[in-house]
């Protein structure tokens, strides 16, 4: 393949990026239900199967639970299979979820990031996928709608890589990147049908020690989603944990690879740094908020304070030991939660932060911002205390407080 | 619909090889282990299955054993007929793309009474209204019997379950069986049938011809349950004879809406004298056991009664009234 191919700006809203790089993956089946942020993902997909521009079978599904499990089915037949959703929609496939990793089948989803009911809101917060943290699927958030558009792409080589085979999905900050237009540059059809290929089928051993397509094939019956007791259970599980683990290098691989092809890459696939090589005090998010922190870094750096932030992309598997690293010089971190673990001591993030950076010698000091609940905007100016805390740490030599609520009214 | 009817001699049945292989571990007098063995020699060609959560996908399919020389696959207990829309549409755009062999795959989508009636409705309402070219094969041993035997909206008025028991002041279940193959034929089917698998012969025709169908169809097979009807396992097949015989369960199928009888029940419709009454299905079977208390009387009759009304209302919709 031809280098830095030729591309082609387009404005895009987030949600359109996701399906026109859907469209251009050439999926096979797409199963799906409408839901507030994602709606225009669906949509735009019917207006692509509508006017003859796909070749993929669109099933209007009657409800998200039943769109996941028409498309585990659908990979599970062989075919390429692409789901959208958010918010209540993603929480009512919570069971299939864990089905589909359990199942191994690389089916991608775009998760358009949206708050929990109740109280009922339509807007962007890491709640509904952070729910889903352990229901064995790769999650990864965009920064921006390239990113979202990019990384679509991306999810179904790395879902389907034989050393993977899970299911992944590609979060997008509800209406702050999936309504919001931006420049987009794009490839030509054939070149992504070409990068991302037809699917391949592993070939799994048999009962009967014969290697077969893994996949419902009629001249090579297979038994999928069994039910395994105390003697295999376990051991599906431990599998899962393996795949994940390999997940961390081709994701790896992926974003170098179509790093080449495009010339845009996301850090190492993982986590994206930024001025981290000698900060000493940094902010680790996810998603659309490190665009504005970008800012706010170079501000700093401008008035010589030693500011970095470390942007996590893949979320799970989660990257520890590549964190521990980008943060070794790091005295003090601040760790953004745009969702809550309710009575667990800090959001999600900042728990997995901890746990990474227990064994960091010597430790930093490690806080946690909660922010952004139900789309709560979160100003640049708020968003620079968060850095001045953390001058105020490392000149205390202590916390006062470990769990703060930005943009909070007490 | 191919117009003309299937035919097939015993021999060929017994012959033909089995897609549901035996040492799965169903109990002694599983009805329902025996009509998905009957159901799979009505196959044409290659066939997918789909199986919600239930006792035939748990004693079918423990790893790393399996009855199915057949592809087949599990996700879910409310997903038999989503998976069913999945594999569906995932044959028919690899079909056109060239990715598979196969001229025709058919689909089943398996599911007892809790997967179809109750938790599964949803997915299969569903399916159906998009047109999904699949069979739905309803076994129904009238409760939730994995589990432990608790009501679904498939068990019959006065049965005693775990969640309805027979008790002092409430006699078993007070609520009447959900009518849902009439529900089915509401969604514009082209084909829904109810079958016993005492009449195997109607059974595997069924099939066929719920297979042969371009579209959705429904098939709705009474299945006795001895554990969960608490009823000797030596019977179960007696007791779907009965189910027909007393026209609790009559056997019909629907083309185009257009009720007709099956042959046993047809019979019964022209010779009424040789409709059994109700009791002598209940009785023996451990689940009516406290109908027959002579204070539980007015249930037995009450039985007796929506048996009669309902058959009443059938042979309305079959014109033989």
């Amino acid at each position: 393949m031809v280098k830095n191919l030729k591309q082609k700006m387009v404005a895009l809203a987030g949600d359109q990026a996701v399906a026109f790089a859907a469209k251009q993956s050439d999926v096979d089946v797409v199963a799906a239900y409408p839901i507030t942020p994602q709606t225009i993902i669906v949509e735009q997909f019917s207006e692509y199967v509508a006017n003859g521009e796909v070749e993929t079978e669109f099933i209007c599904t009657e409800s998200e639970h039943s769109a996941m499990a028409a498309s585990i089915a659908a990979s599970a037949t062989g075919a390429r299979a692409f789901t959208a959703s958010a918010s209540a929609g993603l929480a009512l496939m919570h069971e299939m979820l864990f089905v589909a990793s359990g199942c191994r089948v690389p089916v991608v989803m775009a998760i358009a990031n949206r708050a929990l009911s109740a109280p009922l809101n339509i807007h962007g917060d890491h709640s509904d996928s952070m729910a889903q943290r352990d229901s064995g699927w790769i999650q990864m958030y965009a920064e921006n709608s390239q990113e979202a558009y990019d990384s679509i792409i991306q999810a179904f080589k790395i879902a389907e890589n034989s050393n993977v085979l899970l299911p992944v999905m590609v979060g997008l900050d509800g209406f702050t990147l999936s309504h919001t237009l931006e420049n987009v540059e794009t490839f030509s059809d054939e070149t992504v049908k070409e990068y991302v290929g037809i699917r391949k089928i592993a070939n799994v051993l048999t009962h009967e020690g014969k290697l077969a397509p893994f996949r419902l094939d009629p001249k090579n019956p297979m038994t999928m989603g069994p039910i395994a007791l105390q003697n295999y259970y376990f051991e599906f599980k431990r599998q899962q944990e393996e795949a994940m683990s390999n997940a961390l290098m081709v994701i790896q691989n992926v974003n170098k690879e179509y790093g080449e092809l495009s010339g845009r890459k996301y850090g190492n696939g993982l986590i994206d740094e930024y001025y981290l090589k000698d900060a000493e005090i940094a902010v680790i998010c996810i998603g659309s908020t490190a665009g504005t922190m970008k800012t706010i870094v170079d501000q700093l750096r401008k008035e010589g304070i030693k500011a970095g932030l470390l942007r996590i992309r893949t979320f799970r598997p989660f990257p520890s030991e590549y964190i521990r690293t980008a943060l070794s010089n790091v005295k003090a971190i601040a760790v953004m939660d745009k969702s809550m673990s309710f009575g667990g001591n800090g959001g999600p993030t900042f728990h997995e932060i901890r746990n990474a950076l227990y064994d960091s010698n010597p430790r930093p000091f490690i806080v946690n911002y909660i922010y952004g609940l139900g789309g709560r905007d979160t100003s640049p100016t708020q968003l620079r205390t968060i850095y001045s805390d953390l001058q105020q740490i490392l000149t205390k030599q202590t916390i006062d407080q470990s769990i703060k609520y930005l943009g909070l009214r007490e | 619909m191919t117009t003309q009817e299937w035919k097939f001699t015993s021999k060929e049945i017994a012959n033909k090889p089995d897609l549901f292989l035996p040492g799965h571990r169903a109990c002694a007098g599983c009805v329902p282990a025996t009509v998905l063995k009957l159901v799979m020699k009505a196959t044409r060609g290659p066939t997918i299955v789909t199986e919600a959560t239930g006792c035939m996908e748990v004693v079918s399919s423990i790893y790393p054993y399996t009855s199915w020389a057949t592809p087949w696959l599990h996700t879910a207990f409310e997903t038999a007929a989503a998976n069913a829309s999945g594999i569906e549409a995932a044959l028919k755009i690899m079909k056109k793309k060239g990715r598979i062999s196969q001229e025709h795959v058919d689909v089943i989508a398996i599911a007892g009474d809790g997967g179809t009636f109750d938790i599964g409705f949803q997915a299969l309402s569903g399916a159906v209204e998009r047109g999904h070219d699949f069979l739905f094969l309803l076994y129904d041993n009238e409760a939730y019997m994995n589990t432990g035997i608790q009501r679904s909206s498939g068990t019959p008025h006065g049965a005693a379950t775990t969640t309805s028991p027979a008790g002092s002041s409430v006699p078993g279940k007070l609520e009447y069986k959900k009518p849902l193959a009439d529900i089915m034929i509401a969604h514009n089917m082209e084909y829904v049938a109810t079958a016993s698998p005492y009449y195997w012969r109607d059974l595997i025709t069924k099939v066929r011809k719920g297979l042969e169908v371009e579209g959705p169809a429904f098939l709705h097979v009474f299945a006795p349950c001895p554990r969960g009807w608490r009823s000797n396992p030596a019977k179960s097949i007696e007791y779907s004879k009965l189910a027909v015989e007393t026209c609790v369960f009559p056997i019909w199928e629907a083309v185009n809406g257009n009720y007709k009888l099956s042959s046993p029940s047809k019979l019964l419709s022209l010779a009424p004298q040789k409709k059994k009454p109700v009791s002598d299905y209940l009785k023996g079977q451990g689940r009516f056991r406290h109908m027959f208390k002579p204070e539980n009387k007015a249930l037995l009759d009450e039985v007796q009664n929506i048996t009669d009304k309902r058959w009443e209302q059938l042979l309305k919709k079959c014109n033989l009234s």
